[in-house]
């Protein structure tokens, strides 16, 4: 093996650009904490909203990355090894940005803020048919119960993972130890996928999102955000390895891996859009006013334009820019789709937050992406943090080889 | 369809495959096809083959098949007859587009397989020349094409240097002709008896 570059050193520029957009971040979330946090009901709910949307989907999206390793490691996937150092650095995010989420979540809950969460609105729901039988899955105890739970487990299994790697850098294994190392990495990637698929999968973004709708239902929405969060994820991994490839690092990682990112990326823009559509079909074609009211103010009303603009982003764009094999295969052409990619499910959130807590007016502003990039910052100095602190590559890994002939 | 001459070098490994496809293109000799018995990942850069436009004709069936589901359904329901389906509107987008994705795939799927035969000159009774009956089964088998300035002894020499098990010359069709296995003779008959 050929020496290469195996320890990632944090650019002074990073560290200062991250630092400055926390920095930002943290004015403007003061700027609006003093401008709108003290204002109306509405603009108090629509100021913490702004707060929940982002905490959400950044959480999500880093959990997606666990996610990622999680499944190519169940599928028996080889490929993934030469840059899994990056997902595992984005997943590190999940406790920190976890309890941020869980701060914010349970002081809506314990604050009994009905502007956001109508269901914590105790007279109202004694007086409602449809919330009195959602009682039980929408209450204040098992919201904090499946919360914390949610968030611990994410945080405790992605760090075995991580953990269970680790012994990939220190020693050679010989063919019995590497074939118990991939069964407890099986196992392990298992206890995580079904605690997934038990949040992400099902009850989270009911519990989180949906719910803000105490009424609309829909039992597709979870599978729509775990599209939305993991396509993002893929993004934000596709981001990471560009960037290290451009620093010189990554030397075992080359266009047939970034090729196969694309594809994921581009696979998962079309089960969204699948998604998106039937959950939007069933809906228009039924037409019964409990259900069409989620989409009134979205397609007829102010959301509009973001909702139509949402679906430009998310499925015309890579359908028709990452269809071709070469274009997933340039880094500048997958740098611009990562980063419109993940902006259009930023979006997506916004509307799904904002578009029920403020319906009357499109609140997106500077406050949005002043809190945006609080988050983007502290990603950057998280997970350039993580990346430093391990060896880029897992050397001894049994899998690596397959990795670097990797050829799609 | 012509007939030409071919030297034909059989191999038996890929490893030993690869460097010979490289050797035989840099002295200058024009590959006319590798039989392989499974497909073989990277010959075909080796080959120096271009890349496919089988996708951009998938893509382009695929867009006649979106056009022609939207224009026909477009045409049919707010034209020609309109009815009132459940007080949905005669323009009833949505509910469209999963007849328009079917539609799409399944233009593209019968236009690429069509295309695909048609390329690779497939279709019911057409026969091609078989250089090699054991390229079916395990033999790597490359096939050089010859002009009339060839030297076939020195080129036979050449492939058995690098590595082929079997080489021989023959005058060969290079087209495709109408025929049926079963009442033409087999690629694999015996055609001399070997005393």
């Amino acid at each position: 093996m050929a020496s290469i570059k195996e320890q990632f050193e944090i650019p002074a520029k990073m560290k200062t650009w991250s630092l400055a957009l926390i920095a930002l971040g943290a004015l403007s979330l003061i700027a609006g904490f003093i401008t709108k946090g003290s204002g109306s009901e509405e603009e108090k709910a629509v100021f913490i909203g702004t707060i929940m949307y982002n905490t959400v989907f950044w959480t999500m999206i880093c959990n997606a990355a666990m996610f990622f390793i999680c499944a190519t490691t169940l599928a028996m996937g080889g490929f993934q090894q030469s840059f899994r150092r990056v997902p595992e650095a984005i997943s590190t995010l999940v406790p920190i940005f976890g309890s941020i989420t869980l701060v914010v979540l349970l002081y809506v809950v314990f604050s009994g803020n009905h502007h956001i969460y109508h269901w914590l609105d105790t007279k109202a729901v004694e007086n409602d048919e449809i919330l009195k039988g959602k009682a039980g899955f929408l209450n204040v105890k098992f919201f904090t119960v499946w919360t914390i739970l949610t968030i611990g487990l994410w945080s405790l299994l992605g760090w075995r993972m991580r953990k269970l790697n680790s012994e990939a850098d220190e020693a050679a294994m010989d063919n019995e130890q590497g074939a118990s190392f991939i069964w407890r990495n099986t196992v392990s990637a298992a206890l995580f996928i079904v605690w997934f698929a038990l949040t992400v999968g099902s009850t989270v973004p009911w519990l989180w999102i949906m719910s803000i709708d105490a009424h609309w239902y829909s039992t597709m929405f979870s599978w729509y955000n775990f599209a939305s969060t993991f396509v993002s994820g893929m993004a934000l991994i596709a981001l990471w390895v560009i960037y290290l490839k451009n620093k010189g690092y990554l030397e075992y990682t080359n266009q047939e891996h970034l090729h196969d990112i694309g594809k994921f990326i581009f696979a998962f823009s079309i089960f969204w859009t699948y998604l998106w559509f039937s959950q939007y079909m069933l809906i228009w074609y039924s037409n019964q006013p409990e259900e069409t009211i989620y989409f009134k103010h979205r397609v007829q009303g102010p959301y509009k334009g973001i909702f139509f603009l949402n679906l430009i982003i998310n499925f015309v764009c890579p359908l028709l820019i990452l269809m071709k094999r070469s274009a997933k295969r340039n880094y500048t052409l997958m740098t611009f789709m990562a980063v419109l990619i993940i902006f259009g499910h930023w979006i997506d959130f916004y509307q799904e937050f904002i578009g029920s807590i403020s319906k009357e007016h499109v609140t997106l502003g500077w406050l949005d992406f002043g809190i945006l990039s609080f988050f983007v910052g502290l990603m950057i100095f998280f997970v350039s943090k993580a990346l430093a602190s391990k060896p880029l590559v897992p050397k001894y890994h049994p899998f690596l080889k397959e990795s670097i002939i990797h050829h799609t | 369809m012509a007939k030409k001459k071919f030297v034909v070098g059989c191999f038996d490994d890929e490893a030993v495959l690869f460097p010979a496809v490289k050797k035989v293109r840099t002295a200058g000799y024009k590959i006319h096809d590798v039989y392989t018995p499974f497909p073989v990942h990277g010959l075909d850069h080796a080959m120096g083959l271009r890349e496919t436009s089988l996708h951009t004709a998938g893509f382009i069936y695929g867009i006649t098949g979106t056009t022609t589901a939207l224009s026909g359904i477009s045409w049919v329901l707010t034209y020609d007859w309109p009815l009132n389906y459940g007080g949905k509107p005669h323009f009833a987008l949505p509910a469209w587009i999963p007849i328009t994705f079917e539609l799409t795939v399944l233009f593209a799927a019968v236009g690429m397989v069509l295309t695909f035969c048609y390329l690779c000159q497939m279709a019911p009774f057409v026969k091609k020349h078989h250089f090699h009956p054991r390229a079916t089964d395990d033999l790597f088998v490359m096939v050089i094409e010859c002009t009339d300035k060839t030297n076939t002894a020195d080129l036979e020499a050449f492939l058995s240097n690098n590595g082929a098990m079997e080489v021989k010359t023959e005058i060969a069709e290079d087209g495709w002709w109408f025929g049926r296995y079963d009442k033409d003779e087999l690629p694999f008959e015996q055609k001399t008896v070997v005393a």
